[in-house]
């Protein structure tokens, strides 16, 4: 089973989000979102300053395979995106969790994260997609 | 639960992702689909498709039968061995499948279809070989394994029985040739590189994949395999080509036999007709200007000369950059722009192949 750190927060289509210090969100793809799509070979970003809406499409992440829509997991403003993907889309195979980020954005409300599974919940979820 | 080869098992144990294709459990990669890739072009992989379909065709007539049934002309096969790419098309030109034939004997074709078309292909075969008492047998107890790469020969010959190996050292490319125990070895291949396609009998085929793999040939799966072929320049059936399209707008006017002109040939009066009136559209090589990646449906627009749509789209591990078939109107130049997600990117419309042997053959 793919690492699943306890300290993000997970959407049913498998983003992850993590609560920064100064109570920014950073928002990715799981581990075991990458591994089914496979080799990334160009990741489209939202703009910095674009408001994003809860469970709506905001990026794109296309494998060798496939493209595939990334959700915003939770409402805000986009602060900032991680620029560094346009040259190595890889990133997000080798490190989804940490490098392989994709945008960061300022919360309408932090309260939203609360509405999304924790580590144990999306584990949990995972199993029941397997089958 | 699909069809299982007969080399499921080494798929499992060597980490494939299995995926259902054509109605068979298939390795789509085995871990990454672009290092797989890499090492097709730089070193060697191993490819199954035993969900292809063998099929031998036997019969004194059985010469005559094929000259009817396909575009292209078997009397093109002087020596035994020789093989031939071709379509098989239905009365109004269009492609019921692309395959491979290889002339063993003067009574004696065997011919390699597509597994998505088995069963049509079968049905169309037999329907057309009473007329020439030509017996149609397929060959599901035989497994086959191409072996592709610039060290795929070399890798091979470490591997073969000494009897085999003198079967496949002398083979020129496109000729196939019999080696004991109902092997068959031919250099032939669906990537654009070197290398062999070997149809042996499925009991054979799990310690054959076993042995080429600790020479250190690398287990690839179908989705390095359709990366290889639209770098390659070849059509996959089904979605560059299909019943509803000559081989005329696919970009294989090139298999078609005119010569001689009293070949009758099923869908010849078509393709005649299409050929005097023009075809309208044409299947071209495309290369995206802008960053993205191009995709199978996605709609291309020609300035002032309409609208055409991509057939194969994908990333091009070796150029790292998008390329596509697309069939676009007859008129249309040297650029177009493709719509992807709303948005119209520019694209260089190039000639086939991209890739050859490693090499880059259309400039960046």
């Amino acid at each position: 089973m793919s690492n699943i750190p306890v300290d993000l927060k997970y959407a049913k289509t498998h983003e992850w989000a993590r609560l920064n210090k100064d109570g920014s969100v950073t928002v990715g793809i799981s581990d075991s979102a990458q591994d089914q799509l496979g080799d990334m070979v160009f990741v489209e970003l939202p703009e910095a300053g674009q408001e994003v809406v809860a469970e709506e499409a905001c990026a794109v992440v296309e494998s060798v395979k496939a493209a595939s829509d990334v959700y915003a997991p939770i409402s805000g403003e986009v602060v900032e995106v991680n620029e560094a993907l346009a040259d190595s889309p890889e990133t997000v195979n080798q490190d989804a969790f940490g490098a392989g980020w994709i945008f960061r954005l300022q919360p309408a409300a932090a309260a939203d994260l609360d509405g999304l599974m924790d580590a144990e919940a999306y584990e949990a979820f995972l199993a029941t997609e397997a089958h | 639960m699909g069809k299982q080869t007969p080399l499921y098992d080494e798929h499992v144990a060597a980490g494939g992702k299995l995926v259902d294709f054509a109605g068979w459990d298939m390795p789509i990669n085995y871990g990454s689909q672009i290092e797989e890739h890499h090492t097709v072009r730089k070193a060697a992989g191993m490819f199954d498709v035993s969900h292809m379909a063998v099929v031998d065709l036997t019969g004194e007539r059985v010469g005559d039968y094929l000259r009817y049934l396909l575009a292209n002309n078997v009397e093109r096969l002087k020596d035994k061995g020789k093989a031939l790419y071709s379509c098989m098309l239905n009365e109004s030109g269009g492609v019921i499948d692309d395959l491979i034939v290889y002339y063993l004997q003067a009574d004696y074709y065997r011919m390699v279809v597509n597994a998505g078309t088995r069963d049509k292909d079968l049905a169309w075969l037999e329907q057309h070989a009473a007329a020439f008492s030509v017996k149609v047998q397929e060959r599901p107890e035989l497994a086959m394994i191409a072996i592709q790469g610039p060290a795929a020969r070399a890798k091979v010959f470490e591997v073969l029985s000494d009897g085999a190996r003198a079967v496949a050292e002398p083979l020129k490319p496109f000729y196939g040739a019999f080696a004991e125990g109902d092997w068959f070895i031919a250099r032939t291949g669906y990537t654009g590189e070197d290398g062999f396609e070997i149809i042996l009998p499925a009991g054979d085929a799990p310690a054959f994949w076993q042995q080429l793999k600790a020479a250190g040939v690398r287990p690839t799966g179908l989705g390095a395999r359709d990366t290889l072929r639209l770098e390659a320049g070849m059509n996959l059936y089904g979605s560059d080509m299909d019943e509803t399209t000559s081989p005329l707008e696919s970009a294989l006017a090139w298999t078609v036999a005119w010569d001689p002109q009293d070949r009758d040939f099923i869908g010849r009066q078509a393709l005649e007709q299409q050929r005097g009136q023009g075809a309208g559209h044409k299947l071209v090589g495309l290369l995206l200007e802008d960053k993205g990646v191009l995709r199978n449906h996605q709609k291309v627009v020609i300035e002032n000369d309409g609208e055409g749509e991509i057939t194969s789209g994908s990333f091009s591990p070796t150029l790292q950059r998008a390329i596509a078939f697309a069939r676009v109107p007859s008129e249309t130049g040297a650029t177009c722009q493709v719509e992807v997600r709303g948005k119209r990117l520019s694209a260089r419309v190039v000639k086939p192949p991209f890739v050859r042997n490693g090499k880059a053959q259309i400039e960046l």
